[in-house]
């Protein structure tokens, strides 16, 4: 299980490749799912410029470590990653990044879905986006069911 | 006794200062911290978020000494 929150921008499709080849589960494996948010040009119909996320550090660790280790036992997970941007974030850089590894594909999909999910309803980042009209808080996430 | 107290995000910027330190009494609950901060601050937030010692805690979760208290606004990572 690893849970990072990273300054720099990260290629979530080499992070998961890269996190995979350190894990020794070849051939215990037989299903990978995962989520990737990225960061675009508009929102609400506006033009967004870029955006800067904030969290509070110590607790949002915690928080992610929980959902994945909860995740893990109900699922019987092999492994678990999850990424996370913080600082300002520019058009098409990769904000978020869940991925899980099962024997089977209904625990890599169940998993990957309701970890994201509690990621968004719980874990404490929050967006700014600064658009041509100036910079406002995101104040709710779009619903994801 | 004293607790420390975070703001984070949009609170943190109506508030106008993302960490102090304030005199309660034992057994204080975090709704009535929160009260109080409103009122001293003469500020109207809604959805506000609790969390104690960085774990999610119920309104009527009672304070105790040395205890971190954050209070934010609905979360909007992913």
């Amino acid at each position: 299980m690893l849970i990072e929150i990273r300054k720099k921008p990260f290629n979530a499709y080499a992070e998961m490749q890269y996190y995979l080849d350190s894990l020794d589960i070849t051939g215990k494996y037989g299903a990978t799912a995962n989520f990737v948010g990225s960061m675009r040009d508009f929102n609400d119909d506006k033009k967004v410029t870029h955006m800067t996320l904030e969290h509070y550090p110590g607790m949002t660790e915690k928080h992610l470590e929980t959902i994945a280790k909860e995740s893990i036992e109900k699922w019987k997970l092999l492994d678990v990653l999850i990424l996370h941007r913080i600082g300002k974030i520019n058009i098409g850089e990769d904000i978020v990044l869940v991925a899980t590894w099962s024997a089977h594909r209904k625990d890599a999909f169940e998993s990957c879905r309701a970890i994201m999910e509690q990621l968004k309803s719980g874990a404490p980042f929050w967006k700014k986006e600064e658009t041509n009209s100036g910079a406002k808080w995101v104040e709710k996430n779009t619903p994801g069911y | 006794m004293q607790i420390s107290v975070k703001y984070f995000a949009s609170l943190r910027e109506v508030i106008g200062e993302a960490n102090t330190v304030i005199e309660i009494e034992e057994g204080t609950s975090v709704s009535s911290l929160w009260q109080t901060i409103m009122e001293r601050k003469n500020i109207e937030f809604d959805n506000v978020m609790m969390a104690v010692n960085m774990e999610y805690v119920k309104s009527e979760h009672q304070l105790k000494t040395g205890d971190e208290v954050a209070f934010f606004p609905p979360v909007t990572g992913g």
